[in-house]
């Protein structure tokens, strides 16, 4: 990643991404509203390519809807409006002539709560590829993308066995491997440690990184360890006066956590409020 | 009393007085409550209802094995479960029980050729496509249909079904005949097999949707692929309910199918079903404590039996399939 400004930081030994990083999604002028209620307010940020960006804020400040937006999973919600640009290989998804079901394709999801299909092991991980025309060998796909969710080793006698009978850790680890199948480069992840053990959270997040080097990853978290754990950059968000969700700031996440540059941020990030 | 205020350095909150000393409590905790026996007694009466209903099914059956214990004093067990002649009603008449069995059969098969199809789809419709509008006033009045007596439902299988739709495409189909029925009792059990498995639809969470949608799958593979296979239990167990109610219902059949007790192998012929040969035997003057009298219950025993396999079979496959969401 030539883009990369490598620079050895306090906490952390991993490169930081300067602004000029090679940019995955551009997101520009982004308004959610719900109904009536203006959720998300004027939200521009840019998400790097193979990185981890993790957005973070206080609950109800609209993480988790500007990550839904960006695959079009607002679109499952009758009352929800999604206005801006969201550029993505030069198109923008937003545009409701754009099917959302090709933006998910490419645009994988994981969870909060692990949500195996409740099919076997090896069909929770075929399923995507089958409906999306896959015509290579499933067998190798599907262990493939086992291996490559660091759950290979736990599951690969079971692999008829129902993806439900795994433990909460796994199913989580399967849904990343589901995810996999469809070969996708962009992978947002909804708090996806925040139902798991600290055992279990410890290997997403390690899997997080591995993925990093492959796939791009947004991820909404509130842990702050988490977000300074995994994460290359970090967008923090909040609520403003009108209760509307708001962009605070956005940059290399251990500049951000050594040296934020807004008091809202330092307050959150030292666990002052949220 | 036990609780006084801490002399000494100013404490941060006044101190606390309990209202009721340490004795009145322990008075209040041994006491025996008048207020209590009420409870019980709801309690007893509950019971009684609860009792009431089983000792009634209880009652039912009992006197179901009595009576057909009797009968098969008159005929024996083996003639009566294989037998292929049903001529209850004659002088002499042979009691052989196939006949009436693959009538109740064959129209319970038919039937869910069309309740199937039909209850399903409408409940992938109402659960998965429908508007909360839409779905708000169709279920109600789908619902509606299963509150239309099934009287009604008999002639609209002989005055419409068979005159208007089964004579025009098959023309030698007799004025009473089985397929008419079996398409009215379809009609008939749509509603319950659609009303159930749009419940058991609604029951699978949104997360494991969401989980499809997020893999780029269209709503019909979500529908089709992810949501019917995680209610998959409550589809079952609908469908099993459908096929009980098929085989033990009686009007349509009486009024639409006839009373020509054969073995159904023609389903645009007429048949008996059990239940019809019932209807017609209750309804004609059967001397009590005749054979034909005692066979009625043989046949109301058989029918009981049957429905109850279903029901087990119903309760194993549910079991199965069960998937736990929590």
């Amino acid at each position: 990643m030539s883009a990369l400004t490598v620079k050895t930081v306090l906490t952390s030994d991993r490169p930081v991404l300067d602004a000029s990083a090679d940019v995955q999604i551009s997101i520009r002028d982004l308004d959610v509203h719900y109904g009536a209620n203006h959720a998300v307010r004027d939200v521009t940020f840019d998400v790097p390519r193979q990185a981890v960006t993790a957005l973070i804020g206080p609950s109800g400040c609209g993480k988790s809807t500007v990550l839904r937006s960006i695959n079009r999973m607002n679109d499952l919600i009758p009352s929800a409006r999604v206005e801006g640009e969201i550029r993505y290989h030069g198109v923008n998804i937003n545009d409701p002539a754009i099917d959302p079901v090709i933006v998910r394709r490419n645009i994988g999801m994981v969870f909060q709560k692990p949500n195996p299909f409740p099919k076997s092991i090896y069909d929770n991980v075929a399923w995507g590829a089958k409906i999306n025309g896959h015509k290579g060998n499933m067998d190798e796909l599907v262990e493939s993308c086992l291996r490559r969710a660091a759950i290979w080793e736990e599951v690969k006698d079971k692999l008829k066995e129902s993806g439900l009978s795994l433990s909460g850790g796994q199913q989580q680890r399967l849904c990343i491997a589901r995810a996999l199948a469809n070969d996708p480069d962009v992978i947002l992840m909804d708090e996806p440690a925040s139902a798991l053990d600290p055992i279990s959270t410890l290997k997403i997040e390690d899997l997080m990184r591995e993925l990093a080097r492959n796939y791009t990853i947004v991820v909404v978290t509130h842990n702050m360890q988490q977000a300074a754990r995994v994460s290359d950059r970090t967008v923090f968000f909040s609520l403003n006066d009108q209760r509307q969700g708001v962009l605070i700031e956005a940059g290399a996440t251990a500049d951000m956590f050594t040296n934020p540059r807004d008091q809202r941020t330092e307050d959150y990030i030292t666990g002052r409020f949220g | 009393m036990t609780h006084r205020a801490v002399s000494g350095t100013p404490p941060m909150a006044p101190p606390m007085h309990h209202a009721r000393s340490d004795e009145e409590i322990a008075r209040a905790l041994t006491s025996t409550s008048s207020a209590r026996f009420s409870e019980r007694l709801i309690g007893y009466a509950l019971a009684a209802c609860g009792l009431l209903s089983v000792l009634t099914t209880v009652g039912i059956v009992a006197v179901l094995i009595e009576e057909a214990l009797q009968f098969f004093g008159d005929v024996s067990a083996v003639d009566f479960l294989f037998g292929t002649t049903w001529t209850a009603l004659f002088a002499n008449g042979s009691f052989g029980v196939l006949p009436l069995v693959s009538a109740t059969v064959l129209i319970a098969a038919l039937s869910m050729v069309v309740a199937i199809p039909v209850g399903l789809l409408v409940a992938i419709y109402l659960s998965e496509y429908a508007s909360p509008r839409v779905r708000a006033v169709v279920k109600p009045v789908m619902e509606l249909l299963a509150g239309v007596p099934t009287i009604v439902f008999g002639y609209f299988a002989l005055t419409f079904i068979t005159p208007s739709i089964l004579r025009k495409v098959v023309p030698g189909t007799e004025v009473f005949n089985v397929m008419a029925a079996a398409i009215a009792v379809g009609i008939m059990v749509v509603p319950l097999v659609a009303s159930l498995s749009e419940d058991a639809l609604a029951a699978v969470p949104r997360a494991l949707r969401e989980g499809g949608y997020g893999m780029g799958a269209t709503k019909m593979e979500v529908a089709t692929q992810v949501v019917v296979p995680a209610a998959l239990s409550g589809i079952v167990a609908s469908i099993v309910l459908a096929i009980s109610r098929a085989f033990g219902e009686t009007m349509i059949v009486a009024i639409a199918a006839g009373s020509k007790a054969q073995i159904a192998d023609d389903p645009f012929e007429s048949a008996q079903t059990m239940t019809g040969f019932m209807v017609q035997a209750f309804s004609g003057d059967v001397e009590t404590g005749s054979t034909v009298y005692k066979s009625l219950f043989a046949v109301g025993l058989l029918l009981f039996l049957i429905t109850l396999v279903l029901n087990l079979i119903s309760n194993r496959i549910v079991a199965r399939f069960r998937e736990a969401y929590d």
